[in-house]
């Protein structure tokens, strides 16, 4: 089976070919998501506890990564954001994962004019940005985390969908499958014990690296003040509050999320890269 | 895991089966072919293919490559659909394709197959036992799986050790065991045999095909064998038909067709078989002037 997960340019270029890369990826992600299951046990102040007299302060003791403009723990911040900006993906790639693998699978086994029409309004979704949807999507409906994950997720569903009905393709002229239709499966039974979980390894490879993206485009949506509410505490507001901190000269409260952001976003890459090539090569 | 060495069966070229006594054209008739035309395109793959198979009979169906016996063997089995013609199993026809969970399983009861690559037709995700569960759930929800699946395994000589395998950590003859032991699960009246063996070696092919000729002894099943190896055909059925560029071209009783061949397709066919003495430029030369 020959898998090619989509990627966007800048991060292809990445190769995992490296051993320990691979390994610290892992690791990175693992660290992470302890991070925003754990956070409010691990988060020293509240998120959204305001001492004014600590302003800006740099890291000590006290506050271990220092404090933001507005007073507030930057590390409490960071751990506790770490559920909303990893929550937002996961809605993301849950969605367009599941509605893609329909319809992949849909377009794939039925073929004929059923194909035609998905594929054409899913490459449809394709040539509209992501973001503009989102945006769209966020000035009709407001505030809130569910207007953007479900915008994104609309925009990441032909990413799956595409995978999917490719592999299905190449699934389903494997003669098994007629052998179970000649003993009188149906063909929805077929695809769900078989076909499916036969592909399931590649696209969740698929829906990794989408993970990534999709985190990076709700903390883009986030800096614009689009989606989280205010105060909830998320990476990419976090990038948003801190740009007077840096025009203060403090730059802390702003790059510590940002570099959280690009670090989970290139750790989820190569990890779900990893394994796309993992299945690859133990199919063949 | 290897194969078991069965008997020491002769290779399928001298095979000494014996196929079961009884004249064919006494028993009822469980497979009717009609007419079958298919075309590919300007190609003519199936023209005017009529045959009939008794109640308990093996029919072969000969030719080489592209001469249209296998897709005559996908239309009975529907996996094609005939332009026109019909097959009739038990007088109902089974060309008409209704929708419905009922007429899918009566239809998969009606024919079952054996296809030509163990290695492809079963799903290499699915242990040996779940395969034959599948099937049983499917046709026999309320019977007792357990027990049934070590039947079959038994039928076809294998162990209850093999239900727990994965197709891949089988041989080659033990995979089309399992595919053999998943058409009989359905007990269907007609078993096709798509070059069941061809994919096989020489001795195991033997081993297949004896196990074949006991199923039908036992059961009763009607065979409709598939294969260009005249050995097998030799071996395994009681009625032969020749087909070349879709067309049939000679039929009979196997042995009177093989002993004294009408048509010189069919004398081509048994000159191509390689044995002391044997001249492929003459046979090239004939296939030319044909």
């Amino acid at each position: 089976m020959t898998a090619t997960l989509l990627r966007r340019p800048g991060l292809a270029r990445i190769r995992t070919t490296r051993a320990p890369l691979q390994r610290l990826c892992l690791g990175f992600v693992a660290l992470v998501v302890l991070a925003a299951l754990l956070a409010p046990w691990l988060a020293p102040y509240d998120p959204n506890a305001v001492d004014l007299g600590n302003a800006l302060a740099g890291p000590s003791a006290d506050h271990l990564l220092g404090v933001d403009a507005s007073g507030r723990d930057t590390l409490s911040r960071l751990l506790t954001g770490a559920r909303t900006s990893l929550l937002g993906p996961l809605g993301v790639v849950a969605f367009s994962t599941l509605a893609g693998v329909a319809v992949g699978v849909a377009a794939a086994w039925r073929g004929g004019w059923l194909d035609s029409v998905l594929s054409r309004s899913t490459e449809l979704v394709f040539a509209f940005p992501g973001m503009l949807l989102a945006i769209l999507i966020v000035s009709v409906y407001g505030e809130g985390l569910l207007a953007p994950v479900i915008a994104l997720a609309i925009a990441y569903l032909p990413y799956v969908s595409r995978l999917t009905r490719s592999l299905v393709l190449a699934e389903r002229r494997r003669p098994y499958v007629e052998a179970y239709q000649v003993q009188g499966h149906s063909g929805l039974q077929i695809c769900l014990r078989h076909v499916v979980p036969g592909i399931a390894p590649v696209v969740l490879a698929q829906s990794t690296v989408n993970f990534g993206y999709a985190l990076i485009d709700l903390a883009g949506l986030s800096f614009l003040g689009l989606g989280v509410p205010a105060l909830t505490p998320d990476w990419g507001r976090m990038v948003f509050d801190g740009q007077s901190a840096i025009q203060h000269g403090y730059p802390l409260s702003a790059i510590l999320p940002c570099a959280a952001i690009v670090l989970t976003v290139v750790a989820f890459n190569v990890v779900g890269e990893r394994w796309a090539d993992q299945v690859a090569r133990r199919d063949r | 895991m290897r194969e078991a060495p069965m008997e020491a069966g002769p290779g399928p070229g001298t095979g000494t089966v014996t196929s079961p006594k009884g004249e064919p054209s006494m028993r009822k008739t469980v497979l009717e072919v009609l007419g079958l035309h298919r075309a590919y395109g300007s190609v003519q793959a199936v023209d005017d293919v009529s045959f009939t198979l008794a109640e308990g009979g093996s029919l072969g169906i000969v030719g080489e490559s592209g001469s249209g016996k296998t897709t005559t063997a996908r239309i009975v089995v529907g996996l094609e659909s005939a332009d026109s013609g019909r097959v009739l199993v038990h007088r109902r026809d089974r060309t008409e394709h209704r929708r419905g969970r009922a007429h899918r399983l009566a239809r998969a009861r009606e024919v079952q197959m054996v296809f030509q690559d163990p290695y492809l037709s079963l799903d290499p995700r699915t242990p040996v036992g779940a395969v034959l569960r599948e099937t049983l759930r499917l046709h026999f929800p309320d019977g007792d799986h357990d027990r049934r699946i070590a039947e079959l395994l038994e039928q076809v000589g294998l162990g209850t050790r093999e239900a727990a395998a994965l197709p891949r950590q089988l041989s080659g003859g033990q995979r089309q065991r399992v595919a053999i032991a998943r058409a009989l699960a359905v007990q269907p009246a007609v078993l096709v045999l798509d070059e069941a063996v061809a994919a096989l070696d020489v001795s195991v092919q033997a081993q297949i095909l004896n196990l074949l000729a006991d199923i039908r002894d036992e059961t009763g099943i009607g065979y409709l064998f598939i294969t260009h190896d005249l050995g097998v055909v030799r071996c395994v059925t009681d009625e032969v038909i020749v087909m070349r560029r879709g067309k049939i071209v000679e039929s009979g009783r196997t042995a009177e067709v093989l002993a004294r061949p009408r048509h010189p397709y069919t004398r081509l066919l048994l000159d191509s078989v390689p044995r002391p003495g044997w001249d492929p430029r003459g046979i090239a030369e004939a296939r030319r002037a044909l």
